[in-house]
């Protein structure tokens, strides 16, 4: 019986992944819907910055008509994209982040114990937190459409494959960084140091042309940031058109940060055994 | 049983440090298929990182692991699938309920829900859970969650299960609970069972023990052959025994 035992459990077919890839994703919106102070959390934060910080800034800030807008917009019209990436960049770093967490590194361990090959697993995983994502994010165009935010209804749609790829990448990142972190005591430093960096240094709040004129030197650091080419992804996609320079930006940096995640996560390179073991007993 | 048969478990000069501290020193041995072995050792003995190492969570730094003869580095998912394990700490999803964890993790191994539903009602009926399949696991007992994680952990029937600590935390009625079902499963499943535990009392006549200490494999066989080995009048004895020589000749050569 044994050796029928052996042989049987070899190899995996399509279903078997198909399978787990479900069973991954449906476990996230699970989670989601049992945590409800994250998705009003998710949905607060951008709506403050829509409902306060851009009713503020209208007045300061003038948007001259600029690709892909075809006319002059309001000031909340313009930062709506950039809300939009930070839903996400907040989505993904949480969720990836959470990872490290005591609590969620259980989850971790049960999910890299499964036999299916581990690349597959973290792309499943970062899957599962792009499709939460997705759901923040048009709980938001929900919502700021009643504040008078109102792209093409078409927009709605051309912008998924946007969301799809933005939030990838946003969630590799988050995937790549909880892997070099030792210990992470709270998101404060993550905040400070990757989130704010990434949101200011970027188009979500300003056009570009208009910080060439304060700053030519942060304009440059702006055009670097990976933030602001899913910020202008979005942004163009919300309006029906494609940006060819922010697409070939977020899909080579979603690979470069898919790739480091996985070796990251890869036994042999020891991310994981480096933490030390979660159970207290070495 | 069978000389055809390989061991469900075997470990071969198998070191792992962590940075300068070592953790593991070329421990090797091998437990048969549908046994019973415990793996004594106290905390920090390396009974934790041992099984981080059998399910691939740490890559192997030195020496192999192979499960019925699948090694665990070369062939990881024909390996992992013949494991079930229990962590230490407690894994489940407290805000699922037991049925939903259980599906996930069905899929987790390519079984699709309606399968893995079917294959819950069975373990949990085993457990005396089945009422509880639609409760959130936060709503059960240190006992009962336990429980459910062996029951998950035999969801995709494994022919190894590795717990680590499973009975730590609980009170003296559930603990026994546990090590019955677990015995009983190695039993009328023929499940091999490697067992990590502290807690001495836990060991049998009838097991065979792997004594860990400072990362050494210090003695392993059949609880007989182990008190003869001694010289002790019992497990406890013998342990204590091992542990004081293991501590004053820590430089003696594998």
């Amino acid at each position: 019986m044994s050796t029928d035992v052996v042989s049987r459990h070899s190899g995996f077919s399509l279903l078997h992944y198909a399978v787990c890839l479900k069973g991954i994703v449906w476990r996230e919106a699970l989670r989601f819907l049992h945590q409800r102070e994250r998705f009003v959390a998710a949905l607060v934060r951008p709506l403050v910055w829509l409902f306060i910080f851009a009713a503020g800034f209208r007045q300061v800030l003038g948007v001259s008509i600029i690709p892909p807008y075809d006319t002059y917009v309001l000031y909340e019209v313009y930062i709506t994209p950039g809300l939009i990436a930070m839903i996400q960049m907040f989505n993904g770093m949480l969720s990836s982040l959470s990872m490290v967490y005591d609590r969620e590194m259980g989850n971790m361990r049960t999910l890299l114990v499964s036999p299916l090959p581990r690349w597959f697993l973290l792309s499943s995983k970062l899957l599962a937190g792009t499709a939460i994502s997705l759901l923040q994010v048009y709980a938001f165009l929900l919502i700021a459409w009643f504040w008078e935010i109102e792209p093409p209804p078409i927009g709605y749609l051309t912008v998924l494959p946007a969301l799809v790829l933005t939030g990838l990448m946003l969630g590799a990142l988050g995937m790549l960084i909880s892997s070099g972190i030792k210990q992470l005591e709270n998101f404060a430093s993550v905040m400070n140091f990757v989130i704010f960096p990434m949101f200011f240094a970027s188009s979500a709040l300003y056009p570009l042309w208009r910080v060439r004129e304060a700053s030519p030197m942060l304009y440059y650091i702006c055009e670097l940031n990976p933030f602001t080419h899913a910020v202008e992804l979005i942004r163009f996609a919300l309006y029906g058109q494609v940006n060819g320079l922010a697409l070939a930006v977020v899909v080579a940096c979603t690979t470069v940060f898919m790739t480091g995640a996985i070796l990251a996560y890869d036994p042999a390179r020891g991310f994981i055994a480096r933490r030390g073991p979660a159970g207290g007993d070495a | 049983m069978r000389a055809v048969e390989p061991p469900a478990l075997s470990v071969e000069g198998l070191s792992h440090a962590y940075g300068a501290r070592q953790a593991l020193k070329d421990v090797t041995f091998a437990i048969p298929p549908a046994s019973f072995t415990v793996l004594l050792g106290l905390n920090g003995a390396g009974k934790s990182t041992l099984f981080s190492l059998i399910t691939r969570l740490y890559g192997i730094q030195r020496g192999a692991i192979r499960i019925f003869d699948h090694d665990i580095s070369a062939a990881p998912g024909a390996a992992l699938r013949l494991i079930g394990i229990v962590f230490q700490p407690r894994t489940l999803d407290l805000d699922l309920s037991v049925e939903q964890n259980l599906v996930y993790h069905a899929a987790l191994h390519g079984i699709g829900a309606r399968e893995a539903r079917r294959r819950a009602e069975t373990v949990l009926e085993r457990i005396a859970l089945a009422d509880r399949a639609g409760d959130k696991v936060r709503n059960l007992s240190g006992g009962q969650v336990r429980r459910v994680e062996i029951a998950r952990a035999l969801l995709h029937e494994p022919r190894l299960l590795l717990l680590d600590e499973p009975t730590v935390g609980l009170d003296i009625k559930a603990r026994a609970d546990i090590l019955d079902h677990v015995r009983g499963l190695v039993a009328e499943q023929r499940v091999c069972v490697l067992w990590a535990t502290h807690l001495i009392d836990e060991v049998a006549d009838s097991d065979a023990v792997i004594v860990l200490h400072q990362g050494r494999v210090l003695a392993l066989g059949p609880v007989s052959r182990v008190l003869a080995d001694t010289k002790a009048p019992d497990i406890r004895a013998a342990f204590t025994a091992l542990v004081e020589s293991g501590a004053a000749a820590p430089s003696e050569a594998a």
